[in-house]
């Protein structure tokens, strides 16, 4: 041409001339098997990846632990105005690394009836684990409040937070009274309204405002029943 | 005054070489190049020379000094936690009920437990340090400009794995104090809105500190993380052999006329 450009090329192979050319054919043989072989390889690649990735993250994600009720002592064991500490196994099988302590007294007047009723009717298991970063809270009876050594998180008789960095009161745990006896179930969060959520969050998630969206429940909130 | 020296017998003299004989190698001569040898069978076989030689012999700009040895000592802060991490591995066992009981036979029991455990242990924190020294004298020093960014960034992401490292390899001692601060160190990743949640239980292996927590730290900590260092340890090598070495800022003060380079 004149102006040195070049005719744009047809799209059909058949028109550029190509040997073995089809009718309507767009795609050229090269175009073809490269497209192949990159296609082959990251099948390849995905059937072990994908199995490989499920497998580190799917049960530690969606396993859902079901719910052991482990029976701490008859009902007359424990106050309404102070704590008795009681040791529970949290996860099986791994020895003393798998047991925590929980702080269980029975219910009062003063405190609000569970939201959601139809556990905890009776009695109130406290956890101690602190809601800043997951240290082992103490409660002192002197103080009627629950202390953590690392920050100074306070919390008070009721479990919640007074002082420190914590950001929502004390986790506690479903009971139930049976044959006489308390029985403890799963682990449950509380925001400061002491309302339930069975999903229980890891601490330092708050659950008063914006935290409830920013820190959804987790998929291996434990099966009850 | 010099005396000529006794003929020699002539059974020991050297033989006259005959016309059209090529000159005999003698078994000293060969010893004497068995390296030189092997080392071109190779290089006839692969061209590693060209490759070495592109690597060690460059240009390095004058006022180079000793700031610039910084990165190497990472280098070999990394080796030997390599090495002795290896090592450890060998008496070292990954499980909630045995691990503190193998890491306490490690210090009081096998020879040499107790220095080459100590050689693991504080040489994470010296790698840590020199890690930051180094990225403290790229920064100083402007060598993070065009066109050696890439190689920052890379930076950027060794220093993260270096302290995912430090994370990961804490726990393994497992006594409390690894434990609490793995209880810490998991909750601090769990309040990233949206994805903390699920990064905690990831991390954990389940909702709860278990049984497969310790074994996923030390996969990641022994196998994982590993692999990732050293091949972006090639990455970054690769760049400084390709890029050079920048000059300390205060000679472009001194010369108007740009940095001379000399060869070293």
């Amino acid at each position: 041409m004149a102006d040195g450009r070049k005719e744009p090329k047809s799209k059909y192979t058949m028109d550029r001339g190509m040997p073995g050319a089809f009718e309507g054919e767009t795609v050229t043989r090269r175009r073809f098997m490269t497209a192949t072989v990159h296609g082959a390889g990251a099948i390849a690649v995905a059937a072990f990846a994908l199995p490989a990735l499920g497998f580190a993250a799917g049960s530690a994600l969606f396993d859902r632990p079901p719910v052991e009720w482990k029976p701490i002592g008859a009902t007359s064991d424990f106050p309404d105005d102070t704590y008795i500490p009681r040791v529970i196994t949290e996860v099986a099988g791994i020895g003393q690394v798998g047991k925590t302590t929980i702080y269980v007294r029975a219910r009062n007047s003063d405190d609000p009836p569970p939201n959601p009723p139809g556990y905890d009717e009776q009695f109130i298991a406290v956890s101690t684990r602190c809601m800043h970063l997951g240290c082992p809270v103490r409660y002192v009876d002197a103080a009627k409040r629950f202390i953590c050594p690392c920050h100074g998180g306070v919390y008070d008789f009721t479990g919640s937070v007074e002082g420190g960095p914590p950001v929502r009161p004390l986790d506690r745990f479903y009971t139930r009274v049976s044959g006489g006896q308390v029985e403890v179930g799963a682990r449950y969060s509380v925001n400061s309204e002491f309302r339930r959520h069975p999903s229980y969050r890891d601490p330092a998630q708050d659950l008063d405002g914006i935290g409830q969206y920013l820190y959804p429940g987790r998929f291996s909130t434990p099966k009850m029943d | 005054m010099k005396l000529p020296l006794p003929p020699l017998p002539t059974a020991l003299k050297p033989k006259p070489k005959r016309p059209g004989e090529a000159e005999r190698v003698k078994p000293l001569d060969q010893v004497k190049e068995a390296g030189i040898s092997t080392v071109d069978w190779v290089d006839e076989r692969t061209s590693l020379s060209g490759a070495a030689r592109w690597t060690m012999f460059r240009k390095v700009p004058k006022g180079t000094n000793w700031f610039y040895t910084l990165g190497s000592a990472t280098l070999f802060a990394f080796l030997s936690q390599a090495v002795t991490g290896v090592f450890l591995a060998m008496y070292y066992d990954p499980s909630v009920t045995n691990a503190y009981e193998s890491a306490r036979h490690i210090t009081n029991e096998v020879f040499l437990g107790e220095f080459v455990r100590g050689m693991h242990k504080w040489g994470s924190t010296v790698m840590v340090i020199l890690v930051c020294l180094h990225m403290a004298r790229t920064f100083f020093f402007g060598a993070y400009k065009y066109p050696r960014e890439l190689n920052w960034v890379i930076g950027v992401v060794l220093l993260i794995l270096t302290f995912v490292m430090s994370f990961t390899g804490y726990l393994l001692p497992f006594d409390q104090r690894s434990y609490w601060a793995t209880v810490v160190g998991v909750n601090i990743n769990g309040t990233g809105p949206i994805v903390g949640p699920f990064l905690s239980d990831f991390l954990r292996g389940g909702a709860e500190f278990g049984a497969t927590t310790l074994s996923r730290f030390y996969a990641i900590h022994m196998l994982l993380l590993p692999g990732a260092i050293i091949a972006l340890i090639g990455a970054h090598l690769y760049l400084v052999a390709r890029l050079g070495t920048t000059a300390p800022p205060w000679l472009q003060a001194e010369s108007g006329d740009g940095i001379r380079e000399e060869n070293v």
